[in-house]
């Protein structure tokens, strides 16, 4: 036996970890980076392909000066942040409730299936949410004027309506996100220990009691990764909203990811439509340095 | 014996979730299977004779077949690309410690927040001077970012769950670095890797923006085309409801394969 080995043979150089990572890191520089400072760099330019013969004139800060005394920028990014305070609360609450159903004890059978079925929506092609939004929503033949007839409504002209259209795109979000809420929460649910739970089952018999003591602590900081990613979620948004409205009418669902796509690839303004996302990639990265730390303050 | 009013209630709310969960999804599948004039009854009809024209109508489309075999070859490519990237990057994120590694996480994770209408617009000037505008590569180049990200969380994660005596077995072997690599930890991280395969898979399949912008009719994916049945005044309503069945049926059967990983995939690890 030799007593001589004081060195651990990690059994790598130091360059090692490189070889492995190189690969991803090349490629999503020169497909995220790479694209990303080009954006940049066109945002300091007036660069409307619409109209080649200006050509493309380094302009300064001129198009972040348009964009921020922008009123129908700051609309948008105003209807988006009402889209989100309207859905999220909705969604959280109907999360809530679902996997207060999914945690409680029995019908095994019944709930596996309800569990399982909750990945549907989720799995559904954003795009087609968005084809069923404009079956369901119709005015003439739409299976939501039906319903509301059921209940004694007379119908609604949801997508031609400022608000019928902005309340249908907020129903279909619920729709595919209230699921994603309860999978979160029920996680945090089956987090809280047994037998404190029995214990506490035994102590009170009321349920909001339990709710309010023993589980809330264990449901917070998925709620706080709900909120989060849901608002990155959203300022995302576009697939199902292009679909169902385009935005309109007029402008009621015209939010964020929408108006800058109008602005890029409907006028052709890529100068203004850059400053625009570089404006939204910012706001991006604050949100995602929140996650990340509240992400890491959780691991450790 | 007598059932108590609590579990009736359980009972109808769990009954009211999978409802909840399917009615839009089984309607648009009815509606793929109504005429015309099913469909365009007001009220609604629920029960009608069912018919196969739709379906008959859409597969002799070259249109709507050709899209398929589009976002087929997308979304196989940009997934295979993704995982043959991706993994050895999760290796070195699960089994060594380096400066910047987690700069290279939050770099990994803003990738997954950021809006697509950033990149869409620089791509778009990019792959046009470079003519690949309404090509598969530059959709499946652009999927990888958002696949390669989710593949690292989702592999790294398994590969942290590999336990270390196996390596420093087969390291008093000999074996260096790739080698391990190769012959421990792909192997027994396998069912990570395949779960993070179905993810972007279904995430490339899914996507509507970047092929919105980037394709215009060669390389147009399944979304964009029913999506562009959309315009006009008679809408083909039994034909786009059936396109957006057979897009949603293949998602939907691979979702149910990885459900218990579903939040892990959403979230990139906000819960375990």
């Amino acid at each position: 036996m030799s007593a001589t080995q004081t060195k651990p043979n990690r059994g790598y150089g130091r360059w090692t970890p490189l070889w492995f990572l190189a690969p991803a890191v090349v490629t999503l520089f020169a497909i995220g980076i790479y694209p990303t400072l080009f954006a940049l760099v066109t945002s300091f330019r007036r660069y409307n392909i619409a109209r080649p013969r200006e050509g493309f004139p380094f302009v300064g800060l001129e198009n972040y000066v348009a964009v921020l005394t922008d009123s129908t920028f700051w609309a948008s990014l105003g209807l988006t942040a009402q889209f989100y305070l309207t859905a999220l609360p909705i969604q959280v609450v109907l999360g809530l409730i679902v996997a207060l159903l999914l945690h409680k004890p029995g019908m095994g059978l019944l709930k596996s299936l309800a569990r399982v079925t909750l990945v549907v929506p989720l799995a559904t092609t954003y795009a087609v949410v968005g084809l069923i939004g404009r079956l369901i929503f119709n005015r003439d033949f739409g299976v939501a004027n039906q319903f509301l007839s059921f209940a004694g409504f007379g119908p609604v002209d949801w997508l031609s309506t400022p608000n019928g259209a902005f309340a249908a795109i907020v129903i279909m979000d619920v729709w595919q996100w209230t699921p994603f809420c309860a999978l979160i929460f029920l996680a945090g649910l089956s987090m809280v220990p047994g037998e404190i739970e029995e214990a506490a089952r035994l102590e009170t018999s009321s349920k909001l009691a339990l709710l309010r003591h023993v589980q809330l602590p264990y449901l917070l900081p998925g709620l706080t990764a709900v909120m989060i990613l849901r608002s990155a979620d959203v300022l995302k948004l576009f697939d199902m909203v292009f679909v169902m409205t385009r935005g309109g009418p007029g402008s009621a669902t015209d939010l964020i990811s929408i108006y800058i796509q109008r602005v890029g690839f409907r006028i052709f303004d890529l100068g203004t439509a850059s400053a625009q996302a570089i404006l939204l990639l910012i706001l991006t990265i604050i949100i995602s340095r929140l996650y990340i730390r509240v992400l890491y303050r959780e691991a450790h | 014996m007598r059932i108590s009013t609590g579990k009736i209630l359980h009972a109808i709310g769990l009954t009211a979730i999978v409802v909840f969960s399917l009615f839009p999804f089984l309607w648009m599948v009815a509606a793929s299977f109504k005429s015309q004039a099913d469909i365009l009854a007001s009220p609604p009809v629920w029960f009608f004779t069912p018919t196969l024209d739709n379906y008959a109508e859409i597969f002799s489309d070259t249109k709507v077949s050709g899209a398929i075999i589009n976002s087929l070859i997308v979304a196989a490519f940009a997934t295979l690309l993704s995982v043959v990237l991706g993994t050895p990057a999760a290796f070195a994120l699960a089994r060594y410690d380096f400066r910047g590694k987690s700069d290279l996480w939050f770099w990994f994770i803003s990738n997954r927040m950021t809006s697509p209408i950033v990149l869409a617009l620089p791509i778009y000037l990019l792959a046009m001077s470079m003519n690949l505008l309404d090509t598969h590569l530059v959709l499946i180049l652009v999927y990888l970012t958002f696949n390669i990200p989710i593949v690292v969380w989702i592999v790294t994660d398994q590969f942290k769950s590999i336990p270390p005596d196996l390596e420093q077995a087969a390291r008093l072997d000999g074996a260096d670095q790739f080698t391990i690599f190769r012959k421990i930890y792909l192997p027994l991280g396998a069912p990570g890797i395949a779960v993070s395969a179905i993810f972007s898979f279904i995430f490339s399949w899914n996507e509507l923006l970047y092929a919105l912008v980037l394709t215009r009719r060669a390389a147009q994916t399944a979304p964009v085309v029913a999506t562009s049945f959309m315009s006009g005044y008679e809408l083909p309503w039994g034909k786009i409801m059936a396109t957006g069945t057979v897009i949603v049926l293949p998602v939907t059967i691979f979702a149910l394969i990885v459900s218990r990983h579903m939040v892990r995939g959403l979230t990139m690890g906000a819960t375990k």
